[in-house]
């Protein structure tokens, strides 16, 4: 399979009075076509500021300062704002987190579908109808009881889903997923990820899933990325990150997962906090907070090493930890 | 509209349907009803002047000069015969224009401007706001005498007068509603999915900025036939013999001490009636237009 997306060295910065403020530092992965890659880190980690890069949403007191992002071998920070627009939707589309504000609380469900598929697929009409009666159907609402309602008249769930069909109208091949589950309820959440599975399976859609959520990893992704302080500290197929993190910071967002059958106990944590992205820590950016921090790690930042199939980490000291 | 008329009136179809609806909306909202109820009437009084009023807007009959409410004369007549009722009547095409008329200029120029200002932000933002809080440093009305008075005295500068004076408070809600919504997660979601800038602009911007701007206009409406008739008060507005409600109200001014009230009172009660209803319908509107309170 061809990588359908490939960042390399992707920087970010937002420019203030006391100095730029680095929040994406040289980030690089690859997306295959038709795999779903789960990005996860905590909040301010950088997933949700890469995501908005690939799609060029950023805030416009962001400022992409280096690197590179190749959708289908052609470079999207290169792109005309015009360009742009065509890929957003024809060929990459993005979902948000708060399904019931990314709708606009004016118009009927059958309104908003029907104007993207006007403005992608030239339906109107009858033909618009039936297609936005269709995609109801794919991601598994009624559609009759959906069509004629507003945002404010459905559930988050719902919402979540009238979003998925709202993004998916224009056929686009590849879709950003930014904490789609985080402001359902667990069992509804379990619901939106059997979606995207299926839709995955039956439209060969790529899909990169932001989350903080591991067991939405562990359920979904076939490939992890995690990151901390804007850069990629380990990389890999799911099921090795899962059962053999080598990053110090891996080790302990997995162990610091709730779990259910240990009972009792109090959950593990990662000492210490994300540190202020104004105050970066030189070297490795974890090694404020790292169990195995030795002096190279705040002298020097490490390089991110393959250590196996698909399995690339970014720690001087790996072997010795595990 | 609450749901379930909506679905009566849908149901049933037709005009009887329809009947139906309302008288329901109605009692649900008795208020508002009034509001619009008062202002239909103040229009179809408007409409219909020439056919019901009993004399013409500038007849005189100098047989009856002063003469209090009667039969031939419902609400009296003035200084030189004219009759009162019929020239209410006639005034309110007057000061029904009047109002339409500073708040149509005045929301189409403000709101213009709070768009630019809050759509393209710096430096258009700056210097238009700066401008804007020039203009409402003056209290309004002594600002409209300024204009009206340098103008001169006439129906369209007195429209000119108050549609400017009105102009920033639109430039600033419209603004503000821009900021707001410029940042929503629709607008972006919309961008994410590929949807053209302007159509975004159009489409979902623009109508979710109008709830509060209509609502302002209503009741900007009511204020705006207050400031003619002010104007027109003090001799900065339209000349007699137009029979505009404020020049009506100070003609008779001075009759009051002498005892003949009527020649104010029923244009200023006419005057009172139009701003309440406009008032009432404002306060109904807002609820009426945002669907997440259908």
């Amino acid at each position: 399979m061809a990588p359908i997306l490939e960042v390399s060295g992707l920087t970010a910065e937002f420019p203030s009075p006391s100095g730029a403020v680095r929040v994406l530092d040289g980030v690089d992965f690859e997306v295959q076509d038709g795999e779903i890659l789960g990005i996860v880190g905590e909040s301010g980690s950088g997933k949700t500021m890469t995501a908005l890069s690939v799609t060029r949403l950023l805030p416009p007191a962001a400022e992409i300062v280096g690197g590179e992002i190749l959708f289908r071998g052609s470079n999207l920070l290169g792109l005309s704002g015009r360009e742009m627009n065509r890929i957003r939707g024809e060929q990459i589309s993005m979902i948000f987190q708060n399904p019931r504000a990314s709708l606009n609380p004016l118009y009927r469900v059958e309104k908003t579908l029907e104007h993207v598929l006007g403005t992608h697929r030239n339906l109107s009409g009858e033909s618009a109808r039936r297609a936005a009666f269709e995609l109801l159907a794919d991601v598994g609402l009624q559609p009759e009881r959906v069509l004629g309602r507003y945002p404010h008249e459905l559930s988050g769930g719902m919402c979540q889903r009238v979003m998925i069909a709202y993004a998916l109208a224009s056929r686009p091949s590849m879709l950003i997923a930014d904490e789609p589950t985080t402001a359902l309820d667990v069992t509804i959440q379990l619901q939106i990820i059997e979606l995207l599975s299926r839709l995955r399976e039956e439209h060969g859609l790529t899909l990169i899933l932001i989350t903080h959520n591991l067991s939405v990893v562990a359920e979904l992704c076939d490939r992890v990325v995690v990151m901390y302080l804007g850069k990629i500290v380990e990389e890999g197929p799911v099921l090795e990150i899962f059962d053999r993190p080598k990053h110090p910071y891996t080790v302990g967002l997995l162990a610091s997962r709730p779990a259910v059958h240990a009972g009792g106990g109090d959950v593990a944590t990662i000492p210490g906090q994300v540190p202020d992205a104004r105050e970066r820590p030189t070297g490795c950016p974890f090694h404020t907070r790292c169990p195995h921090a030795k002096e190279l790690c705040s002298e020097q930042p490490p390089a991110k090493e393959e250590i196996g199939a698909g399995h690339a980490v970014a720690c001087h000291f790996w072997r010795e930890i595990s | 509209m609450s749901a379930a008329a909506a679905a009566a009136s849908r149901a049933r179809g037709g005009i009887a349907g329809r009947l139906i609806a309302i008288g329901r909306w109605s009692r649900a909202n008795p208020v508002t009803a009034a509001g619009f109820a008062i202002i239909l009437s103040l229009v179809a009084m408007a409409m219909l002047a020439p056919v019901v009023a009993p004399f013409g807007a500038t007849d005189l009959d100098p047989t009856s000069v002063l003469a209090p409410p009667s039969a031939s004369h419902f609400f009296g007549t003035g200084t030189f015969g004219e009759d009162i009722f019929s020239r209410v009547l006639f005034g309110a095409r007057y000061d029904l224009l009047i109002g339409f008329g500073a708040v149509a200029i005045g929301l189409f120029l403000g709101c213009s401007l709070g768009a630019v200002a809050g759509f393209l932000g710096d430096p258009f933002d700056e210097v238009i706001m700066r401008v804007m809080d020039m203009l409402s440093a003056f209290p309004g009305f002594i600002l409209a005498m300024g204009i009206a008075g340098a103008l001169g005295p006439s129906l369209r500068n007195l429209v000119i007068a108050i549609s400017l004076v009105n102009v920033p408070i639109y430039a600033r809600l419209m603004r503000a509603s821009f900021l707001v919504v410029k940042e929503s997660q629709y607008a972006t979601a919309a961008i994410g999915v590929g949807a053209h800038p302007l159509r975004i602009l159009v489409w979902h911007l623009l109508p979710n900025t109008w709830t509060p701007i209509f609502v302002q206009a209503t009741l900007q409406f009511g204020y705006a036939i207050l400031d003619a008739a002010g104007l027109s008060f003090i001799g900065l507005g339209v000349r007699l013999p137009t029979p505009e409600w404020g020049v009506m109200m100070s003609l008779g001014i001075e009759r009051i001490i002498s005892g003949q009230w009527w020649v104010s009172f029923f244009p200023g009660l006419a005057i009172a009636v139009a701003v309440m209803g406009f008032n009432l319908i404002g306060d109904g509107l807002r609820d009426l237009l945002d669907p997440r309170r259908r």
